[in-house]
């Protein structure tokens, strides 16, 4: 009996180790990468990136994300929610990911709005038509053009800069910073630096909230 | 000079700690790839295909206690050691590129932690899976005397 008892004391105390260990580890990690981002935004933040919010923001949400992706798209009201809910104090900034075949053409067309000062307004013309032009995973960037008609876009512009080598250049850098933040599905935000500790909404909301109680 | 009974509680200590070790090497390994993030190499799977096993084997030769658990155990053990072995030669060196077995993936030969300047997973592994089949062979021994 006490042989019995030696095993399950020591493997509560072994389990109890494992994920007291993981719970330190995942908190130093996080404090690493906020510090990291303050003291170099490079990888995070490009100067082409596109941001949404007061521009003096202390908190800033860094979205790598795909035009084809559902989750994305599901985030966007969420993000936009918690951007609400502390007024001037969270800047968005948009990075690209485009890891579906074929969004990196929905990228260029954002990209291109952006000259025109319409990335936000044609980010959700593209995801609120989401489901009609990348339906199961697998876009047809053709499609876009039906649904971004009420932006107000000077479109024979859109097609012309969308080959423009700048954009090309710029989906590139993008790319190539996800892979160096170890970006690997989409959408994945980095608050203040910090990434999700595990992926949610609930998880979003808490780094945003920590991180505008501390700005703030 | 031992009462049958004090030899099998000792033998049974030997078993209980292999199981420990077992425990020890299959929570860490884990906490490198599940916590830390570091992909498993070909040959960290082959000897997880060894080790995990024995968190499960071991426990089930504790009770009640059979002699017999060493003969089921130490073949996971050893083949182990032999692959956490080849794995160490590889990362020095001693193996030539021609004949490593992983192409796809994190190469093998690719040092993730390096502890002390010596110390790597290949490592940990070898002397975890060469303790646990010493102090089997230990048990064995006494246990067919």
């Amino acid at each position: 009996m006490k042989q019995k008892h030696l095993v399950i004391v020591s493997a509560v105390f072994l389990l109890l180790a494992f994920a007291a260990a993981a719970l330190l580890y995942q908190n130093r990690k996080s404090d690493a990468a906020a510090q990291a981002y303050q003291r170099d935004k490079s990888t995070f933040v490009r100067a082409h990136s596109p941001v949404l919010g007061n521009p003096a923001a202390k908190v800033d949400v860094v979205e790598f994300f795909d035009p084809a992706c559902e989750t994305c798209k599901e985030f966007s009201p969420f993000v936009k929610k918690l951007m609400a809910a502390h007024p001037d104090k969270i800047r968005l900034y948009a990075r690209y990911a485009p890891f579906h075949q074929g969004s990196d053409q929905v990228v260029k067309m954002l990209e291109a709005a952006k000259r025109q000062g319409k990335f936000w307004e044609t980010l959700d013309a593209v995801f609120a038509a989401q489901s009609s032009w990348a339906a199961h995973h697998r876009p047809q960037p053709e499609l876009v053009w039906n649904y971004i008609g009420g932006v107000g876009l000077d479109i024979a512009r859109i097609r012309q800069d969308m080959a423009s080598p700048e954009i090309e250049k710029i989906i590139q850098q993008d790319l190539a910073d996800a892979k160096t933040l170890n970006v690997k599905a989409t959408p994945e935000f980095f608050v203040n630096g910090k990434p999700m500790p595990s992926f949610g909404y609930d998880q979003l909301k808490r780094l945003v909230d920590e991180a505008v109680a501390a700005a703030y | 000079m031992n009462s049958p009974a004090g030899a099998q509680n000792s033998n049974w200590a030997l078993v209980f700690a292999c199981w420990l070790l077992a425990c020890v090497s299959t929570l860490g390994s884990l906490f490198f790839s599940e916590v830390m993030g570091y992909p498993p190499c070909v040959l960290c799977w082959y000897q997880r295909i060894c080790m995990y096993p024995l968190v499960l084997i071991l426990p089930i030769g504790l009770f009640p206690f059979d002699r017999k658990v060493v003969r089921y155990a130490a073949p996971l053990s050893l083949l182990g050691a032999l692959i956490a072995v080849f794995h160490l030669l590889l990362v020095a060196g001693y193996i030539p590129e021609s004949i490593k077995p992983c192409v796809q993936g994190v190469p093998c030969s690719d040092v993730q932690i390096e502890w002390f300047g010596f110390v790597t997973i290949p490592l940990l592994s070898g002397l975890s899976f060469m303790l646990i089949t010493a102090l089997l062979l230990v048990a064995h021994r006494r246990s067919s005397e």
